[in-house]
């Protein structure tokens, strides 16, 4: 397996996935594609960290990605539990209905 | 290989803007698969094999799983994708969009200022990724376990399922009322 690839390619391939996740997060008002949204812009940073480990031959970009996976794995276990717990309240995923949180 | 790896990106992209333009739940998870899919596709080109092997293994096989767990247990169906249809119109999307793209236009103009030749990826194997992770990283993958504990303890307390008591005197009946529940399930 030989790839020649240039790193700007593979950075601005990271940059486009992160933009479409900020994209995802502000478009849309039901909270679980915005969970959603959320995960497409930390898979981005993934491969950037990975894009950047492998140009160096440095095993620290798949650290990084390992550490990412572990955040990831802790943020949607609370974040369903909420928006289960969201739902059960309000009946409701619609963002907009929980302006009574004042925050 | 090159042909490969752009393959692997147009159809991470693709899958990606299906993902935030779905109306249906589980359209967009479906997508969101394939998109993790092609995501591996570019690790495992980019010489980190054990990174697409977690990818796929706790990205596609288990985050998504729970996903598609709670928008069953939701009943998230046709009544949700017609809401969401409504609430996306262009209106709504076309101002964010128009910003994220002058962002990520900038980004291009800054990355491409930067001429950098091309390069092969160096294949990192499992095995220097266990050796940094478990000397360098070490405090590292430790407070990574005590997050993943904080978040499943976090998760257990937030998921648990609490009646709304309007009043006291209310507070008895509901109280039997579990209880007899509870008698019933034994």
């Amino acid at each position: 397996m030989k790839t020649t690839v240039s790193a700007e390619a593979v950075i601005l391939l990271a940059g486009l996935l992160f933009a479409l996740g900020i994209v995802g997060v502000i478009i849309r008002k039901n909270i679980i594609f915005m969970l959603l949204s959320v995960e497409i812009m930390l898979n981005a940073s993934g491969l950037a960290f990975i894009a950047a480990g492998s140009r160096w031959g440095q095993p620290d970009g798949q650290v990084m990605f390992v550490f990412i996976l572990a955040m990831a794995a802790a943020e949607v276990s609370i974040g369903l539990a909420l928006i289960l717990q969201i739902y059960h309240q309000h009946k409701s995923l619609n963002i907009d209905n929980l302006k009574e949180m004042n925050g | 290989m090159e042909i490969a790896f752009y393959i692997a990106g147009t159809v991470a992209v693709v899958a990606t803007l299906m993902v935030i333009t779905r109306h249906n739940p589980v359209h967009a998870l479906l997508y969101l698969n394939v998109s993790l899919m092609a995501h591996a596709m570019l690790f495992y080109l980019l010489g980190a094999s054990f990174a697409a092997l977690l990818e796929i293994i706790i990205y596609a096989g288990a985050i998504m799983v729970l996903f598609i767990f709670v928008v069953m247990l939701l009943n998230l169906g046709k009544e949700t994708a017609e809401q969401e249809r409504k609430w996306l119109k262009a209106k709504v999307w076309i101002g964010p969009s128009a910003l994220s793209a002058i962002l990520f236009a900038e980004f291009l103009a800054l990355v491409l200022s930067s001429g950098q030749a091309a390069y092969s990826p160096a294949v990192v194997s499992p095995r220097e990724v266990a050796i940094s992770l478990f000397r360098e990283y070490l405090i590292g993958v430790e407070l990574a376990a005590m997050l993943l504990m904080a978040a499943v303890v976090g998760a257990a307390h937030i998921g648990r399922h609490k009646r709304l008591v309007l009043h006291r005197f209310l507070k008895e009946e509901v109280e039997k009322e579990e209880e007899k529940h509870e008698e019933m399930v034994l």
